[in-house]
């Protein structure tokens, strides 16, 4: 490969455009406000109105709809999941469906549900779909520079989560390597025990070696970190965190105005 | 170490010798300014132009391309030294791409990191090291986890961003033949100060003996290869065979279409760059992993990944690649006694034959170490060990991963001439490495990823 007249741009910018390219922090803000509108009440209006905007926003984040389902399938598992449970067990009130032992299904029981299983979605949603175009770098970035987290911090974190991915690939080898010293065929509890040690240590070694690689690149030196590419802050990550607002806002409004506001926390 | 003088003048080249244990490493690490309060202690002066050594004023390359990498794309990991120290944006935009055009590396700044060969890894290390601008670029060992196009590759990156830049060169290695062109100098150290000092010609000439008693890699004095007693039967029926035999992993076919035997007395040395698939070969024989296609059968018992884990203990032994992968136990010589008494538990009233064990400590050096713990041995008798673990239980078969792997020359001999008895015994070997030394000292026969 030759070394010589290298075209690479001197470009370091992601290139992601549109909403899904907005800064990672304008996202995790986002979903905050819409979980923060969403908590205090219990009631069924603003979990609709939120959930309905956020269907209806959806496609601006031009996510293919495989990834998309792929990522919220375990969304839409839990979700009813946890409406049964609320049916079966939630606070008993009006006329009695059912009884079995200590589930009994009511009048109650079934809005209480049908509110949960709203209420899951509306907040959850959100948090899933924008967590799915994050870029773990570029929230460092953001972390780092526009929310003024300090840097040893932030980068220590970004660096340690490549090794879990490393370590993901040790656990596998250190397995294999058990089969083949005799040991492959005991239970569960002897091969977490008997792997755990073997892969702390390996994770050790990996871990001091990439300190010590970072610190010799002047990690932690007295000097006041630059950063090669700048977090942006700007129109387009405002109309996110304005757009996720309004969506609790209106939630928020139309439980208040129909009278919902608080209905199942009394 | 103790009582070292040593003077590096500004743009002198440096290979620095000397056996495990006599401090290089160490030596660099306090030059690079990381050696923590808590890693040993420290005596007499120590400058690195004029100034007691500090974060980022020296570049620091190590070993393991693999836990060097800070960042997840190429352009943030070469950025990430410059940043460190203050270096404003619009410079860091220019020394990115310089850096990477320097060690030659010719990819997109938004590249992932984790797509890199090795040697790219390597040269992607030199590269964040390069865009700092030390003054003095220290490498430990840099190409000793590489395949040969890897070495040749970081070699010629280091060598032509010194060359351009002008900086001083110190750079740790046992495999002389390697740097003896690019270095205008050769260090050799010993616990107790220098042992020898001066233009690499005349270093090897007066002490290349010396040296190669030492365990390092001097040019011309390479171990020799021991004799075969017995050269293999051709035609002794085959222990393992594969016919059109597939292997992946995690789902992902990596190799098809592989016929292969393993005869008794026979070495099969499986050859091929990084990532051909050899390791998943080996595993695979070994019956550590599922073939992804085609036949395999092991001692007429069908394929050895369904067999029960002490099923293959007499029959298919697997060393890894890192010995640490594969350690159990607190001291030594519980782990070499572990495979005896897994195999005692499967016989009736059967009680584990240790005499072969401790036989195999005595042969493999290790009896002195015997209460010691595996995670604390130097890397030399670490593999030692690990190959001792897999002889234990005298298996008839015995599959090799880089057994040779970034050894001294004395270790490598060691295993060299343990190999050569084994095959002398009758046993099966299949190595899988690309140290071609190896290959021309035993193999019976060769098969090539290509």
């Amino acid at each position: 490969m030759s070394g010589h007249g290298v075209t690479a741009p001197a470009r370091l910018e992601s290139p992601a455009a549109g909403i899904a390219g907005a800064a990672p922090v304008a996202k995790l803000l986002g979903a905050l406000l819409i979980a923060l509108a969403l908590v205090p009440s219990l009631d069924p209006v603003s979990s609709a109105v939120a959930l309905g905007l956020e269907l209806a926003l959806l496609p601006l984040l031009r996510i293919p709809p495989g990834r998309l389902l792929r990522r919220i399938a375990p969304l839409l598992v839990a979700a009813p999941l946890a409406g049964v449970t609320i049916a079966l067990y939630g606070r008993t009130s009006g006329e009695v469906y059912a009884r079995f032992l200590l589930a009994v299904i009511s009048d109650g029981s079934l809005a209480l549900a049908g509110t949960t299983v709203l209420r899951v979605l509306a907040i959850a949603l959100p948090a899933l779909v924008l967590a799915l175009t994050i870029d773990t770098t570029e929230l460092a970035d953001g972390l780092a520079q526009t929310l003024r987290l300090p840097a040893r911090f932030v980068l220590g974190a970004l660096a340690g989560l490549r090794l879990v991915g490393l370590t993901m690939e040790d656990r596998r080898t250190i397995a294999r390597a058990r089969r083949a010293r005799g040991v492959g065929d005991r239970g569960i509890v002897g091969r977490v025990l008997g792997t755990g040690f073997t892969l702390l240590v390996v994770a050790l070694r990996r871990g001091t070696t990439l300190a010590t690689a970072m610190e010799a690149r002047g990690f932690g030196a007295d000097v006041p970190r630059t950063w090669a590419r700048p977090a942006r802050f700007g129109v387009r990550e405002w109309l996110v965190v304005a757009g996720c607002a309004a969506i609790g806002a209106l939630a928020l409004t139309a439980a208040i105005v129909t009278g919902f506001w608080g209905w199942g926390v009394r | 170490m103790r009582g070292l003088d040593l003077a590096i003048e500004p743009g002198e080249r440096v290979l620095l010798l000397g056996a495990s244990g006599s401090g290089k490493s160490t030596l660099l690490r306090a030059l690079a300014g990381v050696l923590g309060d808590d890693e040993g202690e420290q005596s007499g002066r120590l400058t690195l132009g004029g100034a007691p050594p500090a974060l980022g004023r020296a570049g620091l390359v190590l070993q393991d391309p693999d836990s060097q990498v800070v960042l997840a794309r190429v352009g943030d990991d070469v950025a990430f030294g410059a940043e460190n120290l203050g270096v404003p944006r619009e410079e860091i935009a220019r020394r990115v791409p310089a850096a990477l055009a320097a060690v030659g590396l010719d990819v997109a700044l938004d590249r992932s990191t984790e797509a890199l060969s090795g040697g790219q890894r390597q040269r992607l290390a030199l590269a964040g090291a390069l865009a700092m601008r030390p003054g003095v670029l220290l490498l430990d060992e840099p190409t000793a986890n590489l395949d040969p196009a890897g070495v040749v590759e970081v070699r010629d990156a280091v060598a032509r961003a010194v060359a351009a830049s002008g900086a001083t060169l110190v750079v740790v290695e046992h495999r002389v033949a390697v740097w003896a062109e690019v270095v205008d100098r050769i260090v050799v150290l010993s616990p107790r100060g220098l042992l020898a000092d001066g233009p690499p010609a005349r270093v090897l000439a007066a002490q290349g003996a010396e040296l190669a008693a030492r365990g390092i890699w001097v040019p011309g004095r390479e171990p020799a290869a021991p004799e075969r007693r017995r050269p293999a039967d051709p035609a002794a029926p085959a222990l393992v065979s594969a016919r059109g035999l597939a292997v992946g992993r995690e789902g992902v076919t990596v190799r098809a279409g592989l016929d292969l035997d393993v005869r008794p007395g026979s070495l099969l040395a499986v050859t091929g760059a990084n990532g051909s698939g050899k390791s998943t070969l080996a595993q695979t024989l070994g019956g550590l992993r599922a073939p992804a296609g085609g036949n395999l059968d092991a001692f007429g018992r069908g394929s050895p990944h369904r067999w029960r884990s002490r099923e293959l203990l007499p029959r298919l032994g697997s060393v890894f690649q890192n010995p640490e992968h594969q350690f159990l136990r607190r001291t030594v010589r519980e782990e070499i006694e572990l495979g005896p008494r897994e195999l005692a538990r499967g016989r009736r009233g059967g009680e584990p034959r240790l005499a072969a064990a401790q036989e195999l400590l005595v042969r493999l050096r290790l009896a002195p170490l015997a209460r010691a713990n595996p995670f604390t041995l130097s890397g030399g008798e670490q593999r030692r060990l690990s190959v001792a673990t897999a002889l234990a239980t005298a298996p008839e078969v015995l599959v090799l991963d880089e057994p040779t792997f970034g050894q001294d020359a004395n270790t490598w001999a060691e295993l060299v001439a343990l190999c050569a008895e084994l095959l002398d015994e009758g046993r099966a070997i299949v190595a899988a490495t690309h140290d071609a030394d190896f290959v021309a000292a035993l193999a019976d026969r060769r098969l090539e990823l290509a």
